[in-house]
């Protein structure tokens, strides 16, 4: 048998290989080996350029987006918007932020350096499973220290979405006491107030069955007010479930079905 | 070397005894390669993690006796399913396995569907067959689906449902999408029904628009329309400045003056903003038409195009007979025609002529267009197909302009090119083609569009969900979408109605916009006197609205023509206007409907009957419902909101037959004072006190 050598150069040898010349044959069988691996790759990996800070912040404070809802594997309606301040509390403009989350979750952009105002703006996309993912913003300060600004946001199952939309239908008007130019808000109007979905102290003591009973039968089913009417002829018994699986998503704090909370590893 | 390997073969094949003892071990080893494969499986790798996984669980014991151990199927042949996914996705169907974190273990969330029903490959995608995770997932071989990524799942819904679903928002807003944002002009979309996808937008002919506009403006236009408005939904075709220089002149050269687009006015008051404004607004102008105020917000609907620099755009007398009647110069248009007087339309159109960003042209100097610019702007106007969307007299609408988007949701990635360091997936791929047409090859002449992120997520669904499956499916599974009715009225008030573009915000049998109430039932449900009244000067009905009928200035003869019209055809067959009378409800019964309102049903909650102590702001306010609604009408409307209106917030009470009589006499009995309700202008200050308390 005749023993090969191989005597062509590879141009492009990853810097830091063991290049030695007596074993050719290694470099080779390893060159072959990764050519392999990349063509057989359909994804090319993308490298995530990190740009280099011209400043440091001493804190990091969320300006907006937390606690936003989104179907799962879907934008969050809003951006996220991280603010990096001083010791002194003064915006700090060219300080990086890195945006980091469980696998699934992307950010447009990943990271970035903070304007002018201090703020650093991500639109995020949830994980395809239902839950609440907690997303991280952090920054270096003047020591390279990283700080870390940990914010929740949820993604709603299909049958939460759907309870989300007759919320929006039927529910919303009442129960949301913020008002926007297109929706006044009825709630500050009622004599007596509804709980608001988010309220998860008092929404998490109600039972499935007491919840799914003031739903159909109206507030004097368990003794409370009859402003809140009765729903049970007007929505199916499973656009009922829908609605108390959304309200059991959205309560803050979580309610024991709200599920796991994804966070980066 | 040679010697060692003739040493090695003497060793192993050397005699026959040798010869014969390693040929049957190999012989044992070969036989033994396929139990091997099949104990060493990725999926009895799984199974294996599942009961590790419950051992500790308090329930165990139940959910070990509902495993059910080896290769799991579904076969379903009717829709081509032959999934194997639960032998890996053991949990799918245990719902106490919500609380696990991630697949394969955790249930499958709740669905309208049962695994069994559908399989799993038919929402997903992936290779059903496939009993490895990566051949189940990844492959992209020509004949196969990689995995659906979780934001575009929806697109599966839309293979059998062809009209809208609750549950499906990104689906019909992508649907939507693409017959607004005039992707249809140009790609032709056969949908699974056999139906061609058709526009709803109405992009202006050009074959007048020297009336309209100059030549600087549709340079300006052409070349960035975001500059001029920001929600337009004009592409930008990123021309250079010659191209825009010759496409404007032909455009001018080629337009011809339209007969009534000059008019002469007897009166032209002096320019007054505040009464321009207090028109603008009386007239809901904004809730059709966005201008961007200070702050730099939108306000005002998206149904017109947005007037911020409408001034800057538009010639005076151009304007002047727009505002008289806009339906000389655009027949197919949505706007109303507003019967203004001509000290209206002068005062309308010195506000709207204010409206101007003298910027905007400051930097455009066209010289006059010679013969060869006109005939290649012609030729441009051809290749960049604007006939494909705008009507341009002398130019035919080219069919086939770009490619068909049938079934381009089964697109093999093979067929596909792809920009660097892009995932090589058809989602990725239409979402960035939608993203940066351009990106794709620098000859392309796919405009670019403003679409947001989500937006284009929206776009993708709908498109992903137009794929070999959605045509094939047998027709016992098609769920086809309710066809859009092209309802018209007939006669003199049909002419009216169309005239007054009463469709572009009201629905009657299917027809029509969604922005006011449906009146399919309008002739049942009022009283003649008020509805003549309504024509004539529209209150509101509901406070909180800022959307609100415009007054169109009918005249006595028009109102009348419209209320016979709708009395006597929008009847609804359930109620009998007639059967029961509008006064004379005994004291009692009124008194007993009073304690129903206020008690047992809480109506105060949404509703207004008596301004000083209730603030309900949902439903329309009823201190004067007496004399607006027939008794009928809310005693039907008590027993059964939806069925007159289906979707109506009013929950359904079902109620019995005596308390919707006490309470139908009751409010029949609010004959109100004839004065303009108050609670309308508390209800604005309490939306805009709030608005300042959030900033």
């Amino acid at each position: 048998m005749t023993r090969y050598r191989f005597t062509t150069h590879v141009g492009t040898a990853a810097p830091g290989c063991p290049a030695e010349r007596s074993s050719a044959v290694v470099l080779t069988v390893a060159m072959l080996a990764v050519s392999l691996a990349t063509s057989c790759s359909r994804t090319t990996a993308v490298t995530v350029i990190v740009p280099k800070p011209t400043s440091f912040g001493a804190a990091i404070v969320e300006s907006s987006g937390g606690k936003q809802f989104a179907q799962t594997g879907s934008l969050l309606p809003q951006p996220v918007v991280v603010l990096v301040n001083d010791a002194q509390g003064t915006a700090v403009a060219g300080a990086l932020v890195v945006f980091a989350a469980a696998p699934g979750v992307t950010f447009d952009p990943p990271n970035g350096l903070t304007d002018s105002s201090g703020q650093v703006t991500t639109n995020v996309s949830l994980g395809g499973m239902a839950g609440r993912y907690q997303i991280t913003a952090s920054t270096l300060d003047k020591s390279h220290k990283r700080i870390e600004l940990k914010l929740e946001e949820i993604a709603l199952g299909y049958q939460q979405t759907l309870g989300g939309r007759l919320n929006d239908q039927y529910c919303d008007r009442c129960h949301n006491p913020e008002s926007t130019v297109e929706r006044v808000s009825n709630y500050d109007n009622l004599e007596v107030k509804p709980h608001p979905f988010t309220e998860g102290d008092t929404l998490n003591k109600i039972s499935d069955a007491d919840l799914t009973a003031i739903i159909s039968h109206g507030g004097p089913a368990l003794n409370k007010s009859a402003l809140m009417p009765a729903w049970g002829n007007t929505l199916s018994k499973s656009e009922i479930e829908a609605l108390t699986s959304y309200i059991r998503a959205v309560s803050d704090p979580p309610s024991r079905e709200a599920g796991p909370v994804y966070t980066k590893n | 070397m040679k010697e060692k390997l003739t040493a090695l073969w003497q060793k192993l094949f050397g005699d026959s005894v040798r010869a014969f003892g390693v040929v049957s071990l190999i012989f044992l080893g070969s036989l033994a390669i396929a139990p091997a494969k099949n104990f060493f499986s990725e999926w009895r790798h799984y199974q294996h993690g599942y009961f590790k996984m419950i051992r500790n669980r308090s329930d165990a014991n139940t959910l070990q006796r509902h495993f059910q151990g080896g290769i799991q199927q579904i076969w379903l042949p009717e829709l081509g399913v032959v999934d194997r996914c639960a032998s890996c996705h053991v949990g799918l169907k245990e719902p106490s396995l919500a609380d696990v974190p991630n697949q394969p273990f955790r249930t499958h969330p709740v669905i309208p569907h049962k695994l069994e029903q559908f399989g799993c490959t038919v929402c997903h995608r992936g290779q059903g067959a496939a009993t490895t995770v990566e051949e189940a997932h990844n492959s992209t071989l020509a004949w196969e689906q990689p995995i659906l990524p979780a934001k575009y799942i929806e697109s599966s819904c839309g293979q059998c449902h062809r009209g809208p679903l609750p549950g499906t928002l990104q689906l019909n807003q992508g649907r939507n999408l693409l017959s607004r944002e005039g992707c249809v002009h140009c790609h032709t979309v056969k949908l699974p029904d056999g139906s061609t996808m058709k526009a709803t937008d109405d992009p202006p002919s050009l074959s007048h628009i020297a009336d309209k506009t100059t030549r600087e403006w549709i340079f300006a236009w052409l070349k960035d329309p975001q500059a001029y408005a920001s929600t337009s939904t004009m592409p930008n075709f990123k021309l250079s400045d010659d191209d825009a220089r010759d496409m404007s002149a032909f455009l001018v050269a080629n337009s011809t003056p339209l007969a009534g687009d000059n008019i002469a006015l007897t009166r032209v008051p002096a320019a007054d903003p505040a009464a321009g404004a207090s028109l603008y607004g009386e007239s809901f102008c904004a809730s059709c038409h966005a201008v961007q105020n200070a702050a730099g917000n939108m306000v005002g609907g998206d149904v017109g195009p947005e007037l911020t620099r409408v001034g800057t755009k538009v010639k005076p007398a151009w304007l002047l007979a727009w505002l008289s009647n806009p339906r000389a110069y655009d027949p197919g248009t949505a706007m109303p025609h507003y019967r203004f007087n001509d000290s209206q339309i002068a005062t309308l159109s010195g506000f709207l002529q204010a409206k101007a960003d003298p910027d905007y042209l400051a930097n455009v100097k066209l010289d006059a267009a010679t013969p060869e610019q006109i005939a290649h702007g012609k030729r441009l106007v051809s290749d960049y197909g604007c006939a494909s969307c705008h009507e341009i007299a002398g130019i035919k609408k080219p069919e086939n302009f770009a490619p068909e988007l049938s079934r381009i949701g089964s697109k093999p990635v093979t067929q596909l090119i792809f920009l660097p360091g892009m995932q090589h997936t058809l989602p990725d791929y239409i979402a960035g083609k939608i993203k940066q047409p351009r990106a794709f090859s620098p000859g392309l002449k796919m405009p670019q569009y403003t679409f947001t992120a989500a937006q284009i997520d929206s776009l993708t669904t709908a498109l992903l969900s137009l794929n070999d499956r959605s045509y094939s499916l047998p027709p016992s599974l098609a769920l086809p979408a309710k066809p859009e009715s092209d309802y018209q009225p007939a006669g003199k008030a049909g002419k009216l109605m169309t005239d007054l573009a009463c469709f572009s915000c009201h629905r009657i049998n299917g027809h029509g916009g969604d922005m006011a109430p449906d009146l399919t039932w309008e002739g049942s449900s009022v009283q003649r006197e008020w509805l003549v009244q309504f024509f004539k000067n529209p209150g509101t009905l509901r406070p909180s609205l800022i959307r609100r009928m415009p007054r169109f200035n009918v005249t006595d003869a028009e109102a009348n023509d419209l209320t016979d019209y709708i009395m006597t055809v929008y009847q609804n067959p359930a109620v009998d206007r007639d059967s029961m009378q509008l006064s004379g409800y005994s004291q009692g019964q009124i008194e007993l409907g009073r304690q129903l309102f206020y008690g047992k049903y809480s109506c105060q909650g949404c509703h207004i009957v008596d301004t000083k102590t209730d603030k309900g702001y949902i439903g329309p306010t009823l201190t004067q419902v007496g004399s607006r609604l027939t008794a009928a009408w809310i005693y039907q409307w008590m027993k059964n909101p939806q069925s007159l209106r289906p979707g109506t917030v009013e929950p359904n009470r079902a109620m019995s037959d005596e308390d919707a009589r006490a309470l139908t006499a009751f409010l029949i009995s609010q004959k109100g004072g004839g004065k303009s309700p108050l609670p309308a202008k508390a209800a604005r200050n309490g939306a805009a006190k709030q608005e300042v308390a959030k900033k």
